[in-house]
Formats: C-alpha cells, sequence, structure tokens
C-alpha cells in the first residue's frame, strides 16, 4: 500500500514497532512490577512484624548479649553487646576461611601435580583421591571429622602426647603459646625490615639480570635475610621469648593455646574437600600448556627445575587464577557450614544465637549476606587485581 | 664374495622392557627418586587399605535388627539394613511407599531414556519428564486428588526428599536462569542491571543463608493468613540460589555462540525471541548440558544443607539414628554408608558430564 510505503520512509514506524520505543515500554513495566512486589513485601513485613509486636532497627545491637562463646579472637564475655558478637563470628569466620584457603592451595597444589607424575601409582592415588572427596557433600565431610573421629579421641587424662608440650585430645589440640617478653617490638621491628630489605634485593636483582645476564639467588638471599635479620635482633634484644606449656590441672588442660574440635574439624573437611577441586584446577593448568614450551626450555639447556618455575608455572597461572578465586570464594562460604557442628562462625553466632534471641531477622540476615557479599567482592578484586599482573600482554 | 641377502630374524625386545617387569620399570621405578615414592605409596596403602577392607567386609556384621547382632568387631551394617526403610523414605507411612516406588520406577525410565544415546523421539520424552511427570509426581507423593490420601511434607524424607529437592530445585531453576542470562546480555540498561545485581548477590551469599532467609524472613514477607509449608520455603530458596548459578551457565552458553549466528537471525528478519528461540537457545543449551549437569551435582551435594533448617534428607536420617539411644556409637557405619550413596549418584552424574563434553567438543579447543 502506498501510505504504508511512504510512513516507512518518513522513519514514522508505529509504535509498537519501534524497538527503541517498545524496549523503554517494556523496561518501564519491569520496573514498575519490581517497585510492585518490592512495596507489597514492605508492606506485608509492616504489618507482620506489627502484629507480632517485633521493633525494627539496628538498636539491638547495643543491647548485652548475655551468652557465651567458645572462641573468640577479642576480649569476650556475656556482659558485651549483639555488635560485640558479631565482630566475633565475623573474625572466626576470617580466621577459618584464611587458614583453609592457605592448606587447600598447598593440599591441592601438591596432590594436582602427583595427578601428573610419572609415577603411575602416585598419580593413581591422586586420581582416587579427587574422585573420592569432591563426590562426597562437604557438609557430611565436617559431620565425619567432628561426630565420627575427634569424637573417638581419648579424653584429657589419656591424651596423646607430643615430646611432652603438645597435647590432642576428645577437647582439642593443646600447643605451646608465645608469650612475649619486653622488646619482642623490635623483632617485628626488623622483620618489616627485613621484608622491605627483600622487596630492594629482587628489584636489584632483576636489574643487574637485564643488565649483565648474571642470575643472583633472590630466593636464598631472601629467606637468609628473612630469617637472619629478626633472629639477631632477636637475641640481641635478650632472647625475650618464653613458651607457655599447656598443663593438666584437675580435668582438662589450662594455658597455651587451644585449637578447639570443632575448628579442627571444619578446617581438616573444608582443606580436603576444597583441595580436591584445586588439584583438577592445577592439572588442567599444566596440562594446557603445550609440550613444545618444555622442549623448547630444555634444547635451550635449562633445567627442569627452572623449567618447571620460569616457563610452566607462569604461564599455567593465567588459566590456574580464575577458577581458583571461585574456590577461594565457595571455600569461604562453605565455612558457614560451621554453624552444623557449632564452631562459632558468624551465622552460627550471629544468624543463629543473636537471631533467635531477638527475633530480628530482617536486620540479622541482611548484615550477614551482606558481609559474604563484602568478602566475595573483596577476594575478586584481589584475584582480578593479581590476574590482570599475571595475564598475557597481547600486541 | 658371499652376500647374503636374507634378512634375519627380529630380535625379540630386551626381556626388561616388556610385560609386566618392563611395564614396572617404566611406570614405577623410572628413576631413584620414583621408587621412593612408589615404596612410599604401597606402604601407606598397605597400612591404611588393609584395616579398611578388613572392618568394612572382613569382620562386618550384616544380618540382624538391633545392636545385639554386632559382635565381631568391625563394621555394624546392621545399623543401616535395621533403617534402610527410613533412609530411603523418611518417615513416609509404610503401607503408601508402593507410590514412592512409582516415582522412583518412572523417574529412573525417563533419566535411562534420557541418558541412552539412541532413543528415539527424545523430544517428546524430554517434555514428558518436564511437563507431564511432576504432576504425576506431586499427586502420587503428596496425594489429594484421585482418591489418595494426603501425606504431609513433613513426613517427607531420606533419599526421597533429597532427589525431590535437588530434581525440582534444577528443573525449576532452568527456566529462571535462561531468562536471567537473557536479560544480563540485554541491551536494556534497566533489564540489564536487574538481572546483575539478582545473579551477584545470590552468587555471593552461602546457601545457608539464603536458606535461613527463606526460613525466617519469607514468612515476613507474604500475608499473614497464607500459611507456607517449610519445604517449598527450601525449595524456594534454593530456586532462587540455583537460578543465579544456572544463569551464568547459560551465559557461558550463549557466548560460545559465533557471532555470525546472532547476524544471520537478524538478516533473516527474526525477532528477538525467534531468533533466541530457533537459533541460539537450542545451540546453547546443547553446548550447556555438561554445565548443567554439574551444577546439578552441586546442588545435588548441597541439598544436605536443608537439615540445619530441620528437613530430613539422607544426611539428617543418620544424624537422627546417632542420637537415638539404641544405636550409639554407630556415626562410623551412618557416613559411609551415605557417602557412599552420594559418591555413586555424584561420580556416575560426573562420569556422564565429562563422556558428554568428549562426545560434543567440536574441535575448536586444541
Amino acid at each position: 500500500m502506498p501510505e504504508n510505503k511512504h510512513n516507512l520512509a518518513a522513519g514514522n514506524v508505529s509504535f509498537w514497532n519501534d524497538p527503541a520505543k517498545r524496549s523503554l515500554v517494556f523496561q518501564a513495566i519491569l520496573f514498575l512490577a519490581v517497585f510492585a512486589v518490592g512495596y507489597i513485601i514492605y508492606q506485608n513485613t509492616q504489618h507482620n512484624l506489627e502484629s507480632r509486636g517485633i521493633t525494627t532497627g539496628f538498636e539491638f545491637l547495643d543491647a548485652e548479649a548475655g551468652f557465651g562463646i567458645i572462641q573468640s579472637l577479642i576480649p569476650y564475655d556475656e556482659t558485651h553487646s549483639y555488635g560485640t558478637t558479631f565482630i566475633v563470628g565475623l573474625l572466626n569466620t576470617i580466621l577459618v576461611s584464611a587458614l583453609g584457603v592457605f592448606f587447600a592451595t598447598i593440599l591441592g597444589f601438591l596432590i594436582g601435580v602427583a595427578r601428573l607424575s610419572h609415577n603411575w601409582l602416585i598419580a593413581r592415588v591422586a586420581a582416587v583421591y579427587i574422585e573420592i572427596f569432591r563426590n562426597i557433600p562437604l557438609l557430611l565431610q565436617i559431620f565425619f571429622w567432628y561426630f565420627a573421629v575427634l569424637r573417638l579421641l581419648p579424653g584429657p587424662r589419656q591424651s596423646l602426647e607430643f615430646a611432652d608440650i603438645a597435647f590432642l585430645n576428645v577437647r582439642g589440640v593443646y600447643l605451646p603459646s608465645p608469650v612475649l617478653g619486653e622488646g619482642f617490638g623490635w623483632v617485628l621491628a626488623a622483620l618489616v625490615l627485613a621484608l622491605i630489605a627483600i622487596f630492594f634485593i629482587k628489584r636489584w636483582a632483576k636489574r643487574r639480570q637485564n643488565e649483565t645476564g648474571d642470575q643472583f639467588p633472590v630466593f636464598w638471599a631472601s629467606l637468609g635475610v628473612l630469617i637472619g635479620l629478626p633472629f639477631i635482633v632477636f637475641l640481641l634484644s635478650g632472647a625475650s621469648l618464653q613458651w607457655e606449656i599447656p598443663e593438666l590441672k584437675g580435668f582438662n588442660f589450662r594455658g597455651g593455646l587451644t585449637i578447639i574440635p570443632e575448628l579442627s574439624a571444619l578446617l581438616i573437611a573444608l582443606t580436603i574437600y576444597t583441595a580436591a577441586f584445586i588439584a583438577e584446577i592445577v592439572r588442567s593448568g599444566i596440562e594446557s600448556i603445550s609440550k613444545g614450551q618444555t622442549e623448547a626450555a630444555r634444547a635451550l639447556g635449562v633445567s627442569p627445575g627452572k623449567t618447571l618455575q620460569l616457563v610452566i608455572i607462569p604461564q599455567a597461572m593465567r588459566v590456574i587464577i580464575p577458577p581458583l578465586t571461585s574456590q577461594y570464594l565457595n571455600l569461604i562460604k562453605n565455612s558457614s557450614l560451621a554453624t552444623a557442628i557449632g564452631y562459632p562462625d558468624l551465622v552460627s553466632v550471629f544468624a543463629g544465637t543473636t537471631l533467635n534471641q531477638t527475633g530480628q531477622a530482617i536486620e540479622v540476615i541482611s548484615m550477614t549476606m551482606a558481609v559474604y557479599l563484602t568478602l566475595s567482592l573483596l577476594v575478586s578484586l584481589f584475584m582480578n587485581w593479581y590476574n590482570k599482573r599475571m595475564a598475557l600482554v597481547e600486541r | 664374495m658371499i652376500h647374503n641377502d636374507n634378512k634375519l630374524p627380529d630380535l625379540p625386545p630386551p626381556k626388561n622392557t616388556t610385560g609386566i617387569v618392563g611395564w614396572a620399570k617404566e611406570n614405577l621405578f623410572s628413576s631413584p627418586l620414583n621408587s621412593i615414592l612408589t615404596i612410599i605409596a604401597c606402604y601407606l596403602l598397605y597400612i591404611s587399605l588393609v584395616p579398611a577392607v578388613e572392618w568394612a567386609f572382613v569382620k562386618a556384621d550384616w544380618l540382624g535388627d538391633s545392636r545385639e547382632a554386632c559382635t565381631s568387631g568391625g563394621a555394624c551394617w546392621v545399623f543401616i539394613t535395621a533403617r534402610l526403610n527410613q533412609f530411603i523414605y523418611g518417615f513416609y507411612p509404610e503401607e503408601l511407599y508402593w507410590r514412592v516406588n512409582i516415582v522412583f520406577a518412572i523417574f529412573s525410565v525417563l533419566v535411562a531414556a534420557l541418558v541412552i544415546e539412541r532413543t528415539p523421539y527424545k523430544g517428546w520424552i524430554a517434555s514428558f519428564a518436564l511437563i507431564v511427570f511432576p504432576v504425576i509426581a506431586f499427586f502420587l507423593l503428596y496425594g489429594g486428588g484421585f482418591d489418595l490420601k494426603i501425606v504431609e511434607t513433613h513426613k517427607w524424607g531420606g533419599l526421597m526428599l533429597t532427589l525431590v529437592l535437588a530434581v525440582v530445585g534444577i528443573v525449576a531453576a532452568l527456566p529462571f536462569g535462561v531468562l536471567l542470562a537473557l536479560g544480563r546480555r540485554s541491551d536494556m540498561p534497566v533489564v540489564k542491571s536487574f538481572c546483575v545485581i539478582f545473579i551477584e548477590i545470590w552468587r555471593g551469599v552461602p546457601l545457608i543463608t539464603v536458606l535461613f532467609m527463606a526460613s525466617v524472613m519469607l514468612p515476613l514477607f507474604i500475608p499473614e493468613e497464607v500459611s507456607f509449608d517449610k519445604l517449598l520455603r527450601a525449595l524456594v530458596g534454593i530456586v532462587m540460589f540455583q537460578s543465579a548459578y544456572m544463569a551464568e551457565v547459560v551465559r557461558g552458553g550463549l557466548q560460545a555462540i559465533p557471532k555470525g549466528q546472532y547476524e544471520a537471525a537478524k538478516a533473516l528478519g527474526l525477532s528477538y525471541w525467534k531468533s533466541m528461540g530457533l537459533i541460539i537457545l537450542p545451540q546453547a543449551l546443547k553446548m550447556m548440558i555438561p554445565g548443567i549437569v554439574n551444577t546439578f551435582i552441586a546442588l545435588f551435594k548441597d541439598t544436605s544443607l536443608v537439615l540445619i533448617i530441620g528437613l530430613f534428607d539422607l544426611l539428617a536420617i543418620v544424624q537422627a539414628g546417632l542420637s537415638d539411644p539404641k544405636w550409639l556409637g554407630y556415626s562410623v557405619e551412618g557416613y559411609v554408608f551415605v557417602a557412599f550413596v552420594f559418591w555413586v549418584f555424584c561420580f556416575g552424574m560426573s562420569q556422564y558430564s565429562q563422556a558428554l563434553e568428549r562426545k560434543l567438543d567440536t574441535g575448536h579447543k586444541s
């Protein structure tokens, strides 16, 4: 029809057939729908809270908590506020996550490399490890270590001893704890100084290698500085460090450093479970490096160790880091399973006991979720920054 | 001069490069370090495997119905056999087990039909599994129609509950995941940011906080009069959580479709939904199957968390059994059994997903 043609030519499309306008309408509808759902939820919540007599707001954080927590990194007792319980839980979550990430990375890399070993038996054992532990729910593994292994340990009087300074029993692991004397601050200062020195040694060694081609044993020099400097200062400042050894008094050990069984069980399970996934990531990372790289390095006369260190690992890391980041995030999130065995992490202390005592479901759950979101964000920001540094610079 | 043109017969390979000896030399004792590692590994295997096999099989007790039957000092599988019904059906009324069995049977036939490569009419079977089967399963498990007695969901438990949570979770999460992934790749800023926020929030928090939210906050969000079943609340939480993960799997599939396909669809004059439904999604979904299976494995393991909000899945049944004074001290057997069940399911699925990955690999990777 002639009119239609005319319309199209003038760009005068009917309203519904113009993609730009249609998308505007569509977005407006979605926005209104989300807003409406939000409003209905808000109305319902207000009504429900009123009829149950729950006050909203964050005032409860200042109220006295009145319950004890079995492990706390900061001073805490029943008289502290709910706000403090939040901090205690948060620190405990960070503690177990950091330890878990550390151990799982080491174990995961070991298993991943073992999986690729030329030794048939070692490779098989690593493969079996991976297939067993990643296919069993983590919660079951936590329960297994806590209820089936650590609960079967002997009581305090029959503790397993290690050289009379460390003890293992059903109540936990007891280790000697360092008692810092006067002048120990100097040792810490020396440690910081050593780290700064290592930074400059590394820069200097790199420049020298670029200019002259001579290699400098950076690793051994750094290790020497890192251990030597603080040690000399430690001796000079009068060796003011003592160890407090746990002693059996009455029914339990006193003094020293105590690792509660809840922490051990959680840590063992998190490490073993996550390591199985990390091992697969490491394996696929190393396998992604073509064999020609190894052969080229060997042809240039680079030793096997140096080939691994300078050629294979740096390239494999590019493939490894992104999935490794998700495993770290998973581990942090999985640490929330602590609540099932009563390790006082954020979910257990705050979203558990505090929520039950105050009934402030909305505030408590949102704060808990916000913490995990923030932690996830921080870790992925850091790992993305690290990834960018390691990434291949392409023209 | 005598010239011998006859070829000499091939000499056999040196003895120590063939057979078991050669194999062991090559794979176990190729260097001193390797030999040491082999010997250490053998020793460790010996000291761990022998007692384990002895405990689990040689000295184990299998028959009986109370702990008195456990006398030989090994594993007491009587704990499992005596409670096997509970492990499978939870607290479902015993005279109605047949209803669960029928659902199990249909489900296994459908899964087998979909997994086996040469089944004809796969499309029809898949739509039956996704549309008709859930209705049948609901009426059989819950009851309420066709003269079937209602079985309240708080009586559901064991393997049956684990499967219900996992299957409903993944099937319901799939359409949401597809929509979220399409939204995330949309040009419309409002839609896109809404999807990004939704996905990132659910992916950034632990499932357990989602379950807590579903069990304590959800009742506050809905009108007072509406009562909301505990299992349903957990399912809402699981589906929300899972659709965010599913969205990322789908996004990966969408990104793997070459740009030419999108352009070709546009050049044909297809609308957005037509080009997605007819060209992009069918290709993407095929590529996503391994990713979906992996998500399903993760979800299957994660269903064990519902015990924290008081539902009796497979793992919770062990926990409950352990607090039974008649059976104190058999935790290892309980955990080993449930671990084995989970392991069989997850290992089977992961093997399937790896086989699929090999089959669907079009050779673009090196």
